[in-house]
């Protein structure tokens, strides 16, 4: 156990000198492109914004079933089936229908082609599910179905978000998908996450709708409140046009009025409806709504033709500018509500660091000097590798580039308490070997040999505590298994190679002395 | 050399109190359970006036109704960590707070940390936090079931629930805050107390292949002597380390330091009297060790 090849350690020095390199780069700033890999700070140091998301399905499962109603409808009346009671309760559509036909209808809904009810071969499924209760016939979202309909939800709503967290120019926000309904947001360095909260808190749904006193609007009509929340009017459900129609958005100042305006651009569609609808509506009023609130509802003086126009509605020049920034960015496909937060100063992330680098000098000090006082020279030993110990697992987490986080830096800290246990381990088996061995060499390399297992044994065990933490840990947390993981293989190394070199050196050159440890 | 075991019967009839008494607190008193694990909103707030105290703030945030609120120094006198179920899980709270701490404190305060954990993530934290202790406590029951024989494993695992039960009592006693990074203490301390019997189980196996004379209860006492310098110092440089994070670390790793420095000192102790005596009741003999040898082969 105490032979080295040449070989070996040249690349022993390698290594060790490689990974004090790149460890060291944490302090220096390279211009070139050479080596620019840095361990990342976690938002609990660096300060920042974590937010949790999650996406409110219901709506959309509720506008899809409508939709879907539509759609049954149409497509068995060009069969020349008629769908008679078709209702929507709990999620499930209800219908009825003759019985010489339910058997069409059952099949057309079962067939693989069928281009109702869309059939994904991969999970052997159809979107929707029917059921005959007896009384009526039962559609619903079968489980693929609905897990279709959320991941899309998903992939629409995260792109928005980046939109909209893109536009306030946070810098290097990291998006991230959770499952297949909720979305994580991170933003390192930000302070105060309110108004981004508050942008993604809004679903940002856009319609310019016609103000009527018409109850019996062919469209149907709803009661709306205004955004102060005093007033009320009824609107006609017939959108004219939408937030989709939108080109652009920006916030400006109406000098004639003075006041604070968001001017919009129109797509050719848009422009083309808007335009058809105030010209058959002079002296009607345009209801403006955002999110089921009224902004305002302005009466129709001219056509407007150029598709453009303003929306006012009392606003300061931020609630304007956050207007146009929702408007550019699109509407969610459905509300998102925050579930987690966590948001961290940045000068509480500049405590915790300086409190966490004070605690890893003041623990390395103790942990030094106690293996200097009971093994003096082999604790000198312990000691150096205990150093490059640390180097290369700041230089392992550099190279991946890991997330330190607070509870990392108390991994780092514990590693350096528990690394020495290898070679404590080991020292007290040389001891017990050269009570009744005479020759330093054969007692060292029993040592070695013999506190193996144990050694071996003691690090799988803090290695699986590890592993389980980083699967089912979360952020800071996560951060401290992957120090703690990290710190095992890193103390093998060191105490295998690099303290055993010296060791080896050591002894070979002090072979005949006696009480060598 | 030391006679540990002249004491196992005393310490194993205290194990089995302070595992009655912790089992006992924890249903009855029960665990204070964090904002991870039940939802809710902490703030830690810096004051810069000292017209802000703990009863100052206390009686600003009962004027808000936001339903039990606990008011805290947090470290030194300017600092003060404020929690509160926000049971509505209204969205704009913090704003709320801020511009009715302004009415009062103007601009002398600044929020440092914010949290606010819904319902249904804490309950989703606080089943994968049971998960995960559940699963590395099977873990190493499978490990060491494949390096040892049933009679250590069994030793191993109780020495084991005695540390996790016993230090979770000591936090409900002494009504200590259990959070996400309490979880990873837990974790931390199962890898250390297996490390700790482990190496000690390691010793009584290469005992028990070498001594046929030798009745377990010496035995155990020898092996125990033969590795205890080691356990002292691996205990001592770990406690080391675990004391510079508890007293420098700062005020948010203190709760985590503690649960470690405590799981160390019953870690090394159940190693010594709780995973031993396993085997000396069991009366583990060489024949043990021999005849799952010969079983493996």
């Amino acid at each position: 156990m105490l032979y080295f090849s040449k070989l070996r350690i040249i690349f022993i020095t390698l290594f060790s000198v490689l990974f004090i390199l790149i460890a060291s780069s944490n302090l220096f700033k390279f211009d070139d492109n050479f080596f620019d890999k840095k361990i990342n700070l976690g938002l609990d140091l660096q300060g920042g914004s974590y937010l949790l998301l999650e996406i409110d399905n219901e709506p959309v499962i509720e506008q899809k079933l409508q939709n879907l109603t539509t759609t049954i409808r149409n497509y068995f009346k060009e069969k020349n089936i008629k769908i008679n009671n078709i209702k929507i309760d709990n999620q499930n559509i209800f219908f009825n229908v003759t019985d010489n036909d339910k058997q069409s209808v059952l099949d057309v809904f079962q067939d693989e082609n069928s281009d109702l009810n869309p059939y994904y071969p991969r999970f052997k499924s159809h979107q929707l599910e029917i059921e005959d209760t007896g009384l009526n016939l039962k559609v619903n979202f079968s489980r693929q179905g609905l897990i279709k309909l959320k991941t899309s939800s998903q992939d629409q709503a995260i792109e928005i978000v980046r939109r909209r967290v893109d536009e306030v120019g946070t810098n290097e926000p990291n998006i991230l998908k959770r499952g297949n309904n909720r979305i994580l947001v991170e933003l390192p360095g930000l302070d105060d996450p309110m108004r981004i909260k508050s942008l993604l808190g809004k679903t940002a749904n856009l319609t310019f709708r016609f103000v009527t006193n018409d109850e019996n609007d062919r469209f149907g009509v709803e009661k709306l409140k205004f955004e102060n929340g005093l007033e009320e009017a009824t609107v006609s459900k017939r959108i004219i046009i939408s937030g989709e129609n939108l080109l652009d958005a920006q916030p400006k100042m109406d000098t004639q009025a003075n006041q604070t305006i968001v001017s919009f651009t129109l797509d050719r569609v848009g422009a083309k409806r808007f335009g058809k609808a105030t010209s058959t509506g002079i002296g009607k009023q345009l209801a403006i709504v955002l999110d089921g609130k009224i902004i305002s509802a302005p009466v129709v003086r001219d056509t407007i033709a150029s598709g453009s126009g303003q929306i006012s509605g009392g606003f300061t020049f931020q609630t304007a500018t956050d207007l146009a920034l929702l408007l550019r960015s699109g509407a969610l496909p459905a509300p998102l509500e925050i579930i987690e937060e966590r948001t961290v100063g940045p000068d509480l992330g500049q405590d915790s660091i300086n409190a966490g680098m004070i605690a890893l000098a003041i623990g390395f000090m103790l942990v030094i000097i106690f293996m200097f006082v009971k093994y003096k020279i082999f604790g000198l030993i312990t000691n150096v590798t205990l150093i490059v110990n640390l180097f290369i697992l700041l230089g392992v987490l550099t190279l991946f580039e890991a997330t330190l986080t607070l509870p990392g830096i108390a991994g780092i800290i514990l590693t350096v308490g528990m690394a020495v246990d290898a070679n404590v381990l080991i020292f007290e088996r040389i001891k017990e070997e050269l009570k009744d061995e005479n020759n330093n060499i054969l007692a060292f390399d029993g040592g070695y040999t013999k506190s193996r297992t144990a050694i071996l044994d003691a690090n799988i065990t803090t290695l699986l505590a590890a592993i389980i933490l980083f699967f089912m840990g979360s952020g800071p947390v996560k951060g401290f298994a992957v120090t703690l993981g990290v710190g095992i293989f890193t103390t093998l190394f060191s105490v295998y190679f690099i303290a055993r070199l010296f060791t080896s050196i050591y002894v070979s050159r002090n072979k005949d002395k006696e009480k060598l440890i | 050399m030391i006679a540990f075991n002249k004491y196992y019967n005393h310490f194993n009839l205290l194990s089995s109190v302070l595992i009655v008494v912790s089992l006992l607190l924890l249903i009855f008193k029960g665990l204070n359970f964090g904002i991870d694990f039940k939802g809710g909103t902490l703030i830690e707030l810096r004051a810069s006036d000292s017209k802000i105290n703990v009863s100052s703030l206390r009686d600003r945030f009962n004027q808000m109704d936001l339903g039990d609120v606990s008011v805290k120094k947090f470290g030194n006198d300017t600092d003060f960590l404020v929690k509160f179920e926000n049971k509505d899980n209204k969205k704009n709270i913090i704003e709320e707070i801020k511009t009715n701490l302004d009415k009062s404190f103007g601009n002398n305060y600044d929020f440092r940390r914010v949290e606010n954990v819904g319902p249904k993530v804490s309950a989703e934290l606080l089943k994968s936090g049971v998960i995960a202790i559940s699963l590395s406590l099977a873990l190493m029951l499978i490990y060491i079931w494949i390096r040892f024989e049933w009679q250590f494993s069994l030793g191993a695992i109780l020495a084991l629930f005695h540390d996790v039960i016993v230090t979770l009592g000591v936090f409900s006693i002494f009504s200590l805050e259990i959070n996400l990074s309490i979880i990873a203490a837990v974790l931390t301390i199962v890898g250390y107390s297996m490390n700790d019997t482990v190496v000690i189980f390691d010793r009584v196996r290469e005992n028990l292949r070498k001594y046929s004379d030798i009745k377990i209860f010496e035995l155990t006492n020898i092996s125990i002597n033969e590795t205890l310098s080691r356990t002292i110092i691996t205990s001592a440089t770990t406690l080391l380390a675990l004391l510079a994070i508890y007293f420098f670390g700062g005020e948010i790793l203190k709760g985590f330091s503690l649960a470690m420095i405590l799981g160390v000192v019953f870690g090394t102790y159940s190693s010594i009297y709780i995973a031993n005596t396993v085997l000396v009741r069991l009366r583990v003999s060489q024949k043990t060790v021999l005849r799952e040898e010969e079983d493996k082969k």
